[in-house]
């Protein structure tokens, strides 16, 4: 089955340049087709892969370049479920935008859909890569994609600034990648990640490695916009057509995370996986990262920009699980990542529809207007809670895991925070959907800051596909919690992604895995604790939104930290760039002084 | 060993972000993007280079030829085909923010914050 693997590239790169090359010569119908095909088609391929990379790492070396002796010089992708599962929901994700862009951008030239089909390339070879400097050629492909959707509108001066900040903050992370790939590979002379980690078993880690690692991860982490890598997100997603957003904000942040797990468990779990520090500075980051962002979430009127910081807020949430160092921790960001790329997607498509209906996403101006609409003020809300994670919707079965995984390693702290992040964000979310749905509270709040000018777009044809869309996805996603077996098969696939030396050992003397032996079809209960906290969370988070929507005037202590953060998120790129640089040399510092 | 290129690939990053930090113009920027980028080269090369080596071509060579390292030269190459795909990118973009707002500033087109 190792023939599968390039292909989840393969299909949609060259269906961008079919779609691409012969733009003005075959009609719309065919276009569609071929573009959509290519998408499921990959996505139908992904689920395959899933199914066989079950028993063992399906690994394929390009050109048939296989180690000998145990010495990797070949280029390969190594996909275990994990990956595999990451690419169905890639799949998943950008099919149903490529069909809500349908009718969405009528008048888009089909570069969009050539655009996006690079990304879906680019985001399956990223998750599948066994090879540290395709990795950040993948990185590297999906952000040049993502940089041109974002300026795709360019009628007013948001897409413009919104593009360049993305371009340049992530053009950055990218050269900090290079520079920490030039300096493991002049430490180890390798560039296979399996063979790295070989390397760097002999002989002391020492300051280079460290320094290394830094650069790498900061590099991942600007990609997945952790905080203080964040300021670009919200900048990008507030102006980029809704269907962009899906993907952006639905897995193309999130897969930052996946690499800074890959790195992590393929390298540098080798000469450091003694200790904890590694994992203590990610686990602060997502936690800082979940607050921070769940605050700023609350702050917004913008809906896109509101729903960017809740992107940016799970992120935090998925990193902490990542950074807790553990099968269950992972696991639990695998399951999120799941629900959390679904819910996400449709909350985006919700607020297209809004736009397209009212040329305007201003939760303050569109007081009311969404009153009767019932398909998308049910995904909305459907989406909320979901995102929230009330007990058994969406979220809650990752966030369940991660719950345990901090319990276990005797954290007990860790969970209330996320849970106070995710419930911050979804407050944010409920108070906009009350305000516009329901038409409840006032259509002034001084807490939001100013209003965010909006081009009216056309109005779309086929309005039932919006609509469509946005269900289905936020159907698949509430379920997740819920799917029989799930849990189960993401804390095995976790348990085979944290196995160092067994991947190491299939990849490079190419011997089999353990089994998995049978896995129970029944739907995973978590603790009693996170069924408490799930419904503390959203029970502060329904008073919290009522509080936003009928308080009479912010608390005045209130005032001067609000400022503070609206003001610390200025738009210009130049600060984002000197928070990039202090982000990353402050993390390396502790780093440099938790791992001598 | 020589720490002197090393050096240098470390202070043309810092020069380049120095620049990127305090733009006021983004085709200057998109120069200094690509000057923080030439640092990696210098890196790169540095690294993969052997006192005495020939290039890597072992056609006519004896066996057993120092060589300097083929991998960073391929390396290098894709460093280089990957930023000129984004400061093409970014070219165009500041062409789009002239026209519309008649500025290249940075903090000029900072329409959306918060």
């Amino acid at each position: 089955m190792s023939w599968i693997p390039p292909l989840l590239v393969a299909i949609p790169l060259l269906a961008a340049a079919a779609t691409a090359g012969l733009d003005h010569v075959t009609p719309q119908p065919v276009q569609d087709a071929l573009v959509i095909g290519a998408s499921a088609a990959t996505t139908a391929l992904a689920f395959v892969l899933l199914w066989h990379a079950e028993d063992h790492e399906v690994v394929h070396w390009f050109g048939g370049w296989q180690p000998k002796h145990g010495v990797a010089l070949g280029v390969d992708f190594a996909v275990g479920p994990l990956a595999a599962g990451m690419c169905v929901v890639i799949g998943i994700v950008v099919t149903l935008s490529l069909l809500y862009a349908l009718t969405f951008l009528r008048e888009a030239a089909r570069l969009f859909d050539a655009l996006m089909l690079a990304a879906l390339g680019a985001m399956c070879g990223f998750a599948m890569s066994g090879d540290l400097f395709n990795l950040f050629v993948w990185l590297e492909l999906m952000a040049v994609a993502a940089y041109a959707l974002t300026g795709f509108q360019v009628e007013r001066l948001g897409p413009v600034q919104g593009a360049v900040n993305f371009a340049i903050t992530n053009t950055l992370g990218g050269y900090l990648f290079v520079v920490g790939i030039a300096l493991i590979y002049a430490r180890t002379g390798a560039l296979n990640l399996a063979q790295i980690g070989k390397a760097l078993a002999h002989g002391p880690a020492g300051g280079l490695v460290i320094v290394a690692m830094t650069l790498l991860l900061c590099g991942f982490l600007i990609k997945g916009a952790v905080v203080p890598f964040h300021l670009w997100a919200a900048d990008a997603y507030a102006v980029a057509p809704a269907p962009v957003c899906a993907v952006l904000g639905g897995v193309m942040t999130d897969i930052g995370l996946i690499g800074v797990a890959r790195l992590y468990w393929t390298v540098f779990a080798v000469p450091f996986g003694q200790g904890h520090g590694v994992g203590d500075v990610l686990l602060w980051l997502g936690l800082v990262t979940a607050v921070l962002a769940g605050t700023m979430a609350f702050l917004q009127r913008h809906l896109k920009r509101m729903l960017a910081y809740s992107v940016v807020c799970h992120i935090g949430i998925m990193l902490a699980g990542i950074g807790l160092l553990d099968t269950s921790g992972l696991a639990g960001t695998e399951l999120m990542f799941l629900a959390h790329a679904l819910l996400t997607a449709s909350l985006f498509f919700v607020a297209g529809i809004l736009h397209v209906d009212h040329g305007l996403i201003d939760e303050l101006h569109l007081r009311g207007r969404g009153r009767g609409c019932w398909a998308p003020a049910v995904a909305w809300f459907a989406g909320t809670i979901g995102l929230i994670g009330t007990p058994y919707v969406g979220i809650y079965l990752g966030h369940g895991l991660i719950d345990d995984g901090a319990s276990e390693l005797g954290r007990s702290w860790v969970p209330a925070l996320l849970w106070l992040g995710s419930a911050l964000a979804g407050a944010a979310l409920l108070r906009a959907g009350a305000r516009i749905f329901l038409g409840w509270g006032d259509d002034e709040d001084e807490l939001l800051g100013r209003a965010i000018e909006e081009d009216p777009l056309e109005r779309a044809v086929r309005r039932p596909i919006l609509v469509g869309v946005a269900l289905v996805a936020v159907v698949l996603g509430v379920a997740i919690s819920v799917v029989p077996g799930l849990g189960q098969r993401a804390e095995y696939a976790a348990g085979r992604f944290r196995d160092t030396s067994g991947y190491a050992a299939r990849i490079l003397h190419d011997r089999a895995m353990p089994a998995p032996g049978s896995l129970p079809v029944t739907i995973q209960h978590t603790s009693v604790d996170s069924l408490l906290y799930a419904s503390g969370a959203t029970i502060f988070a329904l008073g919290l939104a009522f509080a936003g929507l009928y308080r009479r005037r912010m608390p005045r202590a209130l005032a001067p930290p609000v400022r503070v953060l609206h003001s610390l998120h200025s738009g210009v790129v130049g600060d984002y760039v000197t928070w990039v640089v202090v982000g990353t040399a402050v993390t390396g510092g502790v780093w440099a002084i938790l791992l001598r | 060993m020589s720490y002197l290129p090393y050096a240098v690939a470390g202070w043309i990053f810092l020069v380049g972000i120095a620049g990127i930090a305090t733009s006021k113009n983004l085709i200057h920027l998109a120069v200094c993007l690509t000057v923080t980028q030439s640092s990696s080269y210098v890196l790169l090369l540095s690294v993969g280079y052997v006192k005495h080596g020939v290039a890597p071509i072992f056609l006519g060579t004896k066996l057993g030829t120092t060589a300097v390292d083929p991998v960073v030269q391929a390396l290098t190459l894709t460093d280089v085909v990957v930023s000129v795909a984004v400061i093409g990118l970014i070219l165009a973009l500041a062409l789009d923010a002239h026209r519309l707002s008649g500025t290249v500033d940075p903090d000029g087109i900072a329409d959306v914050s918060g």
